[in-house]
């Protein structure tokens, strides 16, 4: 199983290069919502958005700063979880949920409380 | 998928928000049920919020040139069904549209629905109808993620089609460019998800089999 995990990680990596590889210099790489802001505009030159965000980042550092702490917050809390899980599962469920009379071994354990 | 704040009219945006209300409503029942009567799974809803937090976050670059993000909301449809993942969708859509400037408040109600509702229901959908008709669960949660990823984007681009139609094509000539830049760009980073997802799959199917006994049992029922 983490050899097949390891081969589809690749794959992710591989889909997320080969776009940067063959574009080279000549892409700017560009956010497609920032796109669709100008195909709008494009299409209705004299739309005006009625609504500006109550509070922007003041620089791309603190957006990025701010993206990269959601990214931290979800994985932080994947890797508890499967950290967990994997702990639990090698001491053979004896720690299971404060009920340690449910003791190991059957993985169904769950279903029944 | 996100569409920016004050770029739809307002009668859209209260039309929106009035289509995605009460699936906000039924999603946020349906988790004060599933943890009230099933409170083991509520590490596993946790951790599949954390996973639409992470892939959401992931800007990533596609053969078109252009940079956009997964959803993550495949998984999390897959395990508790379409409408628990609407609310997951809906606080993720919150917290950027209020620390991120992405997306907006005006805007996200035709967010949650594209993010929230329509990918969660793809997604949902394929996982259960390609598992009835057996051809494993694997290519099942593949199969929903990557698709459901790709509804939104589809969503997306229909919403702002109906807002802004072309001059002279109407709708379905700006549907045309606006899926030009959003669902074309989403195709490799969508097959991302599908894998990404089998991986967190991958990991369950291991470490997590109560839980998931658990929950195919009660998602049977779900929506």
């Amino acid at each position: 199983m983490m050899k097949r995990n390891l081969w589809l990680l690749a794959a992710v990596i591989a889909l997320a290069v080969v776009p940067l590889l063959i574009h080279g210099k000549d892409a700017e790489f560009a956010g497609s919502d920032n796109q669709a802001e100008q195909a709008i505009t494009a299409l209705d030159p004299s739309y005006k958005p009625w609504a500006a965000p109550l509070w922007e980042p003041p620089s791309s550092e603190i957006e990025s700063l701010l993206f990269a702490l959601q990214a931290a917050i979800g994985a932080g809390l994947l890797g508890y979880y499967f950290g967990r899980r994997r702990g639990l599962a090698e001491a053979g469920g004896l720690a299971e949920e404060g009920s340690p009379a449910k003791a190991a071994s059957n993985p169904q354990d769950h279903a029944a409380h | 998928m996100h569409i920016m704040e004050g770029y739809l009219p307002a009668s859209h945006c209260i039309g929106w928000a009035a289509a995605s209300a009460p699936f906000v409503i039924l999603g946020l029942r349906r988790i004060a049920r599933v943890v009230r009567e099933h409170p083991q799974v509520k590490m596993l809803l946790a951790a599949s919020g954390a996973y639409v937090f992470v892939l959401s976050a992931l800007k990533l670059p596609s053969v078109t040139g252009s940079c956009s993000h997964p959803t993550g909301t495949g998984l999390a449809a897959s395990l508790f069904g379409p409408t628990v993942t609407t609310v997951l969708s809906a606080i993720v859509l919150l917290f950027q549209a209020l620390l991120l400037a992405h997306g907006g408040l005006t805007t996200l109600g035709a967010n949650i629905f594209s993010m929230g509702i329509v990918g969660p229901f793809v997604a949902y959908g394929l996982y259960r109808g390609i598992q009835a008709i057996g051809l494993g669960t694997t290519i099942a949660i593949f199969t929903a993620a990557t698709l459901g990823d790709l509804a939104t984007y589809v969503t997306t681009s229909f919403q702002l089609a109906i807002a802004f139609p072309d001059p002279a094509s109407g709708i379905i000539g700006a549907a045309a460019k606006f899926l030009g830049i959003f669902a074309v760009t989403q195709v490799p980073l969508a097959i991302s998800e599908g894998l990404l997802t089998v991986v967190v799959w991958n990991l369950l199917s291991k470490y997590s089999n109560g839980e998931l006994a658990v929950l195919s049992n009660i998602s049977r029922k779900a929506a």
